[in-house]
């Protein structure tokens, strides 16, 4: 499996799925070979897993600059400050993974590749002309998801589709991702299949919510996720400023970095409402899961949003839930509600309904809770399983 | 003897629009979606009208002509008639016609299509009189038998019947109620000495009602000689077979492609083949029968859910916080005096507003989904509790206004 580090070390939330579909798969008695960049050390992504006894987890590293979400731009100024051993654009340095991806499969032993999100598909691809075994890729995010509507860069694309074509098989995270495959890459439908994604079970019981909650008549909204475009924060604060006029109580938190946080600090600033949302930073763990207990209400303003795990994780949490209608989180979560990105009023309104009524809070945190419980890994990697099986041609000792 | 006794409900009820908490004391028009969306009541009553109400009636029509034998009654909510005179008055005047024939019965409800019994009994008596004064003013009948809401039933309610003069009342024939005893007979209602129980025989009012069309139901294809082998069985151990269902059951939850408008047009026929079988209206199955035994229901019996209980309407915080704030409004919204505002949140009481908000997914909870005009039962909560705080601000103003005046008119008194 070519994927990427794990929390603590991870920037968002394709960490977090490989993460709990590795423990999964190990927990189903499969074995894998896990190769990641090499910015960890391999002993302390183990010490990220409980194993049983008997199963393995193999962890292959190779040294790179590739970290997720990295695009063209990105990557150039991270090289900037290093030596040559690294290829010079994002492009070459995909390659030079891949080479080093065909390396291992000559040297390790399986029966499947599977490769998450485009920057590792090449290591895929690789893998399989050196080995012959059927791969799968995962998509998490494609291009055009980034683009949000825009130019996807035609490179990134290009990758993309190259690598679905050469695919067995093909992950999409939902069934809107799967629609898009379809329309834009051309994909052949039967060789998509949808799993969703999991959510780890909640261990926030033991947390306390921050002390703005401390006044019983606040009412925290809460954004988490990276402050980029496609994400919508400021989508997300357009909506705090309606919700603000209305309820002196209302307070609203950003959490997470990116690229748009000075843009949204002078949107805040902007709205008259500097007092009143609270800007986090990258947040992980317990400081996390705290926000989620602060928060009356979980809002993922998503113009485009493959799947959009935090709000599993939110509703987990006993958070009640909004999501847009453009985030694959919405096809599974039927406790939560949902509103179009663009109908800003329509958000407002809802927060404020949440805000205004308790029997409304408790309902939806309780129903979306239930529902939750039961998206978990477990069963995101069976299906994987049943995908692997299927494209698996011949047992593993008859092929010598 | 046995008698086939068919009771349709013919229901629709305001439903709330997207109201949004910018509308709260801007816009009181609760009820006036105009979009493409079955929260639009226009243009739900229309396509119900139309789908199911029409081609039903006509058959009816058609029936009541061919055999002089039949007998059909209905139970019409207020508000579906208000909005049938508003709307659709070619499809009010199709039920007129059925009326007229003298063999359709009419039973009482309450106009609001409320649970108003179970929270408010004196509004609940206002809405049984309103609703009373629209069937004499559209069809020229006083209804006697009386059948509420969901036919949610106790044996309070009972008592309540016949000291309001009604002969009969209707409930759910539900086993765990009957024990060993069969819903084809009248029963005496605990507590009571002349009105009597008629008991809906669910098995077979739901084949038709919910199991019609479902190809993995043994019965499927059920054809109205099966059916009409299915009631001469009773013969010998019932007076009366009670088949009570909703109307929408033909042409709106049974699509016409299920074959259940043929259904329907054979249906008597099949049921008049058997000797001694025949069709009675509730009145004729009251005066034609007397009570084998006693019903005896403490707790509220409904027609819903396998729970037969308002658990659909009041099952969780939301329904119940939404249920007892419209009741609590009342007082002051009736010492308000404005009859808009007294109409609008009698409107908020109907109960298919609570139904929109329940979260039972279970396996009746497919059954929710189908009928809910609203994305997540979160969604119907919010349009109504904003609606709902409207009506609060509205008989608020009304209150303030009023007692300048009332001080006036009190000081002009005393001077």
């Amino acid at each position: 499996m070519f994927g990427w580090e794990f929390p603590p070390h991870n920037s968002g939330g394709l960490g977090v799925a490989c993460q709990g579909l590795v423990q999964a798969l190990a927990d189903e008695n499969s074995e894998v070979i896990f190769v990641l960049p090499r910015k960890i050390s391999v002993e302390d992504a183990r010490a990220q897993f409980r194993f049983a006894e008997g199963v393995e987890l193999k962890v292959c590293s190779i040294d790179t600059l590739l970290a997720p979400y990295l695009t063209a731009g990105d990557y150039r100024l991270k090289v900037a400050s290093h030596d040559d051993l690294y290829a010079a654009d994002i492009f070459g340095e995909v390659r030079r993974y891949a080479r080093a991806a065909s390396k291992i499969a000559l040297e390790e032993s399986f029966d499947i590749i599977h490769a998450h999100d485009w920057l590792s598909f090449c290591a895929g691809v690789a893998a399989k002309e050196t080995s012959g075994k059927p791969l799968v890729l995962h998509m998490h995010l494609p291009a055009v998801d980034q683009a949000l509507g825009g130019y996807a860069d035609p490179r990134v694309f290009a990758v993309e589709k190259d690598a679905m074509q050469k695919a067995d098989a093909i992950i999409a995270i939902s069934n809107r991702m799967r629609d898009v495959l379809i329309e834009k890459y051309d994909v052949y439908p039967d060789k998509i299949h949808v799993v969703h994604n999991g959510v780890a079970p909640d261990e926030t019981a033991h947390l306390s919510p921050l002390a703005i909650k401390r006044d019983p008549r606040t009412r925290v909204a809460l954004y988490l996720g990276r402050l980029t475009g496609h994400k919508g924060p400021d989508i997300f604060l357009h909506a705090a400023k309606i919700v603000a006029a209305r309820n002196p109580h209302a307070r609203f938190i950003v959490a997470g970095s990116g690229e748009m946080l000075p843009r949204l600090i002078d949107q805040a600033v902007y709205y008259g409402i500097a007092d009143r949302v609270f800007f986090t930073g990258f947040v992980r763990g317990d400081e996390k899961n705290r926000l989620y207990k602060t928060a009356d209400v979980f809002v993922m303003p998503s113009i485009a949003e493959p799947f959009g795990l935090v709000a599993l994780e939110a509703a987990s949490a006993g958070t009640p839930v909004i999501v847009s209608k453009q985030s694959g989180a919405s096809e599974v979560m039927r406790h939560a509600l949902s509103v179009d990105f663009w109908d800003v009023e329509e958000m407002a309104n809802k927060i404020c309904s949440i805000f205004s009524h308790a029997p409304l809070r408790q309902a939806m945190a309780r129903e979306a809770g239930k529902e939750v419980k039961i998206s978990t890994w477990k069963k995101a990697a069976q299906k994987c399983l049943n995908i692997y099986n299927a494209y698996i041609k011949q047992p593993r000792h008859t092929t010598a | 003897m046995l008698s086939v006794c068919i009771y349709l409900q013919v229901h629709q009820p305001y439903r709330v629009r997207k109201y949004r908490v910018f509308d709260i004391g801007e816009s009181s028009d609760y009820f006036s979606a105009d979009d493409e969306s079955n929260l639009n009541n226009k243009r739900v009553l229309q396509k119900v009208a139309g789908k199911a109400y029409r081609p039903a009636n006509a058959i009816l029509l058609e029936l009541l002509h061919r055999h002089p034998e039949f007998r059909a009654s209905f139970s019409f909510s207020g508000v579906v008639l208000e909005q049938m005179e508003q709307y659709d008055q070619e499809t009010l005047n199709s039920f007129r016609e059925l009326v007229e024939t003298g063999r359709v019965e009419i039973l009482s409800e309450t106009y609001h299509h409320s649970l108003a019994f179970f929270y408010d009994r004196a509004e609940f008596e206002r809405q049984v009189t309103q609703h009373r004064a629209l069937i004499e003013r559209l069809f020229g009948v006083t209804p006697k038998i009386f059948r509420n809401t969901e036919l949610a039933y106790t044996n309070e309610l009972a008592h309540w019947a016949e000291r309001a003069g009604y002969n009969g009342i209707l409930a759910e024939g539900w086993d765990h109620v009957l024990g060993w005893r069969s819903p084809t007979f009248l029963y005496q209602p605990k507590g009571t000495s002349r009105i009597k129980a008629l008991l809906k025989h669910y098995r077979l009012s739901d084949d038709i009602a919910f199991r019609f069309s479902n190809r993995d139901w043994h019965g499927w294809p059920l054809s109205a000689d099966t059916f009409a082998n299915w009631v001469h069985a009773h013969h010998g151990d019932g007076n009366t077979v009670n088949l009570f269902m909703d109307y929408e059951t033909f042409g709106e939850h049974q699509w016409e492609d299920t074959g259940i408008f043929e259904f329907l047009r054979h249906l008597p026929q099949a049921i008049l083949a058997h000797p001694e079988t025949g069709f009675k209206t509730p009145s004729e199955v009251l005066n034609a029968y007397t009570a084998i035994g006693e019903f005896d229901v403490p707790h509220i019996l409904t027609w819903a859910d396998t729970e037969r209980d308002l658990s659909a309407w009041t099952g969780n915080d939301m329904q119940r916080s939404a249920i007892e704030d419209v009741y609590a409004l009342g007082a002051a919204v009736l010492k308000s005096g404005d009859e808009d505002l007294i109409e609008d949140w009698r409107k908020l009481q109907t109960s298919d507003h609570f139904y929109y908000m329940c979260t039972k997914w279970s396996s009746d909870g497919d059954v929710h989904a189908y009928f809910n005009p609203y994305e997540t039962p979160y969604d119907a909560y919010i349009s109504y509790r904003n609606a709902l705080e409207d009506v609060r601000l509205r008989a608020e103003r009304a209150g303030t206004h009023s007692k300048p005046y009332m001080a006036r008119l009190v000081g002009g008194l005393s001077d």
